[in-house]
């Protein structure tokens, strides 16, 4: 075999290898065809078009558009809706993200470390996950509801004045956290769960045996440290998912009241969908897409340097 | 390991979960208690659970009535199916090209898939909106499934699946005089079958709660998806009448609430799976 | 009082009892192999003895100490892992300072960066940093001491697994297969070099391995469990030679012990061909008891070049070359039953496959055990057979 090879790539014009390489690659050609048209279709095309509209002003029903460089970005940073809509993105991600993921975890080390009605508990929290968000939130505004929801319901019993959740619009952004707060946790407990029992026992008992003598110890000196892959990953998804909100805001609130909760992706579906403007929906779009891109490369960094073991 | 004893902690520890639960279920008890109650019970603001008079009836009537609800779960299966099948179809053999055959373009190819997974439908949808109103498919099938026909992310899971089967595999298949398109038919597939259920799991859930991309393509009752055809009827339920809007909810969560009680354990291993390898 | 005692230790799982009483005491500085088939309970008791496991009943002490009840982490023993465990996230060094730091610091001394505010813990830290580097040099592993398990051999680790265990002096030392993850040639210079520290050390080891060789070679003396039951704790040469249980002689020694089962005859004594022993304590006749030898002490001749009396006859079935030695198997005629035989090359070379043959065990090396598997001693009962044997 081996002289076979050497006498061909010495002297034949087409190799042997070369042949079966040829073969090889144009089967390979033909199982990516459909993927990478489709890609081209849907992904890069639309991708490079989000690009170009930006720079134009482009409004659907009108045939005609012109270049307008860089003038809806400069009208995006003194427009106050799309202002608002991103410190309003913030600050949602900055209250779901962060809580999501410690009541994930937390719940984990609970499930894990209990050994009843783990399963049942497992369902319970991951329910809403497996939920149609745009259902369970029309159960959630009845819940907030003002006068006749259960939550106020409830507190007027104890005989406090519920605030008016979905209505009050230093309110709002808060309620709509606790709706996505609730939707997400048993996602970030279902990872962690996975990455606890990804945990060898034998480090625990390593542990134990250097001395490790309670709980908080071997959390410190193990469990911590060894979900890092799992943290990080639930910190990234959590931040993205918090960053597309848009399924509550739509069906609860439509940004209001005053805006106090227009969100990124609602305002770019105001712009591009129901006022038309799709060239300065397109800019918003870019923006979005670059906060996204930013995310990506920190996790990236972060799980190359940090907490990459092997 | 014993049965560990009945410790304070433990006693704190289980209350906490269990407390935690309700708060978690909660929405579910008070829908399915709400969609039987009248109107007029439902404004008295109790926190009975218990209806005083069971109006289920009623209520499911008035959801039924107003949205074809058989025509919105349809709509779903049919759109998530779509879905699925035409991502399997043309995910499975892509990725078992990047896998495991060389081939000059697989580093692009793999840049592409890149590019792919950081792009939501959110970034994407002006463009197709605009492309797909020219082209005049809005309100069909055709707009609601044509854009999610290719799925990276499920490119790179089979992907990750496929890089970790032996190569003795398949090139033991070729020993047996298998070709290529056989290896994937008669091996690839019929092995692939746990990437396949968690990327299905995974696919449904999110096709079957997508509301943005619906919205955007569908004006049409016709062709509306559950969670668009819930914000239909609370459209035409003007008032607060939530003893028939709890019913529709009701109605439209439990397939799939229902599929997930009935397949736990796939569905948690599908999330998990396609959740760490995302 | 001796370094370690084991007092009937038990353990089961619900109706599963997987620890069915043992007794064992280790003196100072020494070395006891546990070795046993797997399933056999060695690596639970291991557990039990570093505080990972709880026994059922039964009590542990070491150096006079009761440790029954402590937790692992109080009861200053160190353990090498089949799989090392070593911390993923740590350094090969600050996996070795793990035991000391988890000791000496306080928890916020422990941190790292506000570690550095703590008062006082400075001072331990370089104390630390000095016997992580001291143990390095013994096992020579200081070019490792920055990097992490995953950038390591499985050699390496195995090293970094023992400095990490021997860094703080312990009362005890436990191994559950510590070498059981190393390729062959690895495993055998690590042997000696496990015997080498632990001679520096002097402490007491339990050492739990599945592998025989590895109990025999390293070991001052060997604990073979079965089934759950401690059934010999004797020096490597004893248990060998001098097996008081079947299974014990069973599992040691490779090929396996020959064994044949025989009935007490009515004058009270076994026959074997043309062996027959004497029990020394009187068996009922007719009763079954077991016959073993092994195959180094069984000759294997030509049978037309022996006389007709002599040996059991047999075919040769097999012959397994295996350099120093030659295994040759077999079937005794009439009886059905196989025989194995080491032979040296030079006597083997009189033999092929298929070729009719004179099987003679050294009698005064053949074994008997009671039907319970328990020993039996028992002597020659005629000189006869042994001039016939050698004639």
């Amino acid at each position: 075999m081996a002289s076979l090879a050497a006498t061909a790539s010495l002297s034949a014009p087409a190799p042997m290898i070369d042949v079966q390489a040829r073969r090889q690659s144009r089967t390979a050609w033909l199982l990516v065809a459909p993927a990478v048209i489709l890609i081209l279709a849907f992904i890069v095309a639309p991708l490079a078009a989000v690009v170009f509209l930006g720079f134009t002003d482009f409004e659907l029903g009108y045939g005609s558009f012109r270049f307008v460089g860089f003038e809806n970005y400069a009208e995006l940073f003194s427009d106050r809706t799309f202002l608002k809509s991103l410190s309003n993105t913030a600050l949602y991600t900055a209250i779901v993200a962060p809580v999501s993921l410690l009541l994930g975890l937390g719940l984990a080390l609970l499930i894990e470390s209990e050994k009843i009605g783990r399963s049942f508990f497992r369902t319970a929290y991951f329910l809403p996950v497996a939920s149609l968000l745009v259902a369970m939130a029309t159960v959630w505004q009845y819940l907030f509801h003002p006068s006749i929801g259960p939550i106020n319901a409830g507190l007027r019993m104890i005989g406090l004045a519920g605030p008016n959740w979905l209505g009050a619009s230093d309110m709002v952004l808060y309620s709509l956290a606790i709706i996505g707060i609730w939707q997400s946790a048993g996602f970030n407990m279902v990872l962690f769960l996975a990455g606890l029992t990804a945990i060898p026992r034998d480090l625990y008992a390593a542990a134990e045996v250097d001395g490790a003598k309670s709980a908080l110890d071997r959390f410190l000196l193990v469990t911590w440290p060894m979900l890092g892959p799992t943290t990080l990953f639930v910190i990234t998804i959590s931040i993205i998912n918090a960053v597309k909100v848009f399924e509550t805001v739509k069906t609860l609130t439509e940004g209001g009241p005053n805006k106090a909760s227009e969100v990124l992706l609602f305002t770019i579906y105001q712009e591009g969908f129901v006022y038309l403007r799709v060239g300065y929906a397109s800019a918003m779009t870019v923006v979005f897409l670059a906060v996204l891109v930013v995310l990506m490369v920190l996790q990236y960094r972060l799980l190359d340097r940090e907490v990459h073991y092997a | 390991m014993t049965a560990a004893p009945f410790t304070l902690g433990r006693a704190f520890r289980l209350g906490l979960l269990i407390l935690g639960a309700l708060v978690f279920l909660a929405p579910y008890i008070f829908m399915v208690s709400t969609s039987g109650k009248a109107q007029s019970e439902i404004f008295t603001s109790s926190l009975s659970l218990i209806p005083d008079r069971f109006y289920f009836v009623e209520n499911f009537a008035k959801a039924f009535s107003r949205v074809s609800m058989p025509q919105l779960l349809w709509n779903g299966v049919v759109v998530c199916a779509l879905i699925l099948v035409f991502q399997v179809v043309i995910a499975v053999p892509c990725a078992y090209a990047l896998a495991k055959l060389k081939f000059p373009a697989a580093k692009l190819m793999m840049a592409l898939v890149m590019l792919g997974l950081l792009v939501p439908i959110h970034a994407t949808a002006l463009p197709l909106y605009v492309a797909f109103d020219r082209l005049s498919v809005l309100n069909s099938y055709v707009a609601l499934v044509a854009p999610f026909s290719i799925s990276v992310f499920g490119i790179f899971l089979f992907l990750q699946f496929f890089r970790a089967m032996p190569d003795d595999l398949i090139h033991a298949a070729r020993l047996d005089g298998m070709s290529e398109l056989g290896i994937v038919a008669r091996v690839i597939v019929p092995n692939a079958w746990p990437a396949v259920t968690a990327f299905a799991i995974f696919s449904v859930v999110a096709h079957w709660n997508d509301l943005y991309w619906p919205l955007i393509v569908v004006s049409n009752q016709a062709y509306a998806t559950p969670p668009l055809g819930l914000l239909y009827f609370r459209a035409a339920e003007a008032g607060d009448d939530y003893g028939a809007l709890m019913a529709a909810t009701l109605i439209i969560t439990l397939p799939l609430v229902a599929a997930f009680l009935l397949a736990q354990k796939r569905f948690v291993e599908g999330i998990t799976m396609t959740g760490l390898k995302g | 009082m001796s370094a370690l005692h084991l007092e009937n230790i038990t353990k089961s799982f619900g109706d599963n009892a997987i620890l069915k009483g043992i007794t064992l005491q280790a003196e100072a500085g020494e070395f006891i192999a546990l070795v046993g088939p797997s399933g056999c309970g060695k690596s639970t008791l291991l557990r039990i003895v570093a505080g990972l496991e709880q026994a059922t009943t039964g009590s542990v002490k070491a150096g006079g100490r009761e440790l029954t009840v402590l937790p692992a982490a109080e009861r200053n023993v160190a353990m090498v892992f089949q799989s090392y465990a070593l911390y993923p996230h740590l350094t090969a060094g600050q996996n070795i300072a793990v035991p000391l730091a988890m000791r000496q610091l306080s928890r916020l001394g422990r941190t790292p960066l506000l570690g550095a505010l703590a008062p006082g813990q400075k001072e331990i830290r370089k104390t630390i940093q000095g016997q992580v580097a001291e143990m390095a040099r013994a096992l020579k592993i200081e070019h490792l001491l920055d990097r992490k398990p995953g950038q390591m051999s499985g050699g390496q680790r195995q090293r970094v697994a023992l400095a990490r265990a021997m860094v703080r002096r312990p009362s005890l030392f436990l191994m559950d297969e510590p070498l059981s993850n190393l390729d062959a040639n690895l495993r055998v210079h690590a042997r000696g070099e496990i015997v080498d520290l632990h001679r520096r050390a002097g402490v007491p080891t339990l050492y739990v391995t599945h592998d025989q060789a590895e109990a025999l070679s390293m070991a001052d003396r060997v604990a073979v469990m079965i089934g759950g039951n401690l059934l010999q704790l004797a020096s490597p040469e004893a248990i060998y030679e001098d097996p008081r249980h079947i299974e014990v002689a069973r599992f040691l020694g490779q090929p396996r012990i020959n064994s044949v089962e025989s009935r007490v005859g009515a004058d009270g004594r076994i026959a074997f061909g043309p062996v027959t022993l004497q029990p020394r304590e009187a068996l009922a006749p007719g009763s079954t008891v077991t016959l073993a030898i092994r195959p180094e002490h069984v000759g294997v001749v030509p049978r037309a070049a022996s006389g007709p009396a002599m040996g059991l006859p047999g075919q040769a079935e097999r012959l397994e070359f295996l350099g120093s030695e030659v295994i040759v198997s077999v079937r005794l005629d009439g009886m059905g039953e196989g025989m194995l035989a080491k032979l040296s090359p030079a006597e083997a070379q009189r033999i092929s496959t298929g070729m009719p043959v004179a099987v003679l065990p050294e009698p005064e090396r053949m074994l008997v055990f009671a039907a319970t598997g328990e020993r039996l001693e028992a002597e020659l009962a005629s000189e006869t057979v042994r001039e016939s044997v050698h004639g």
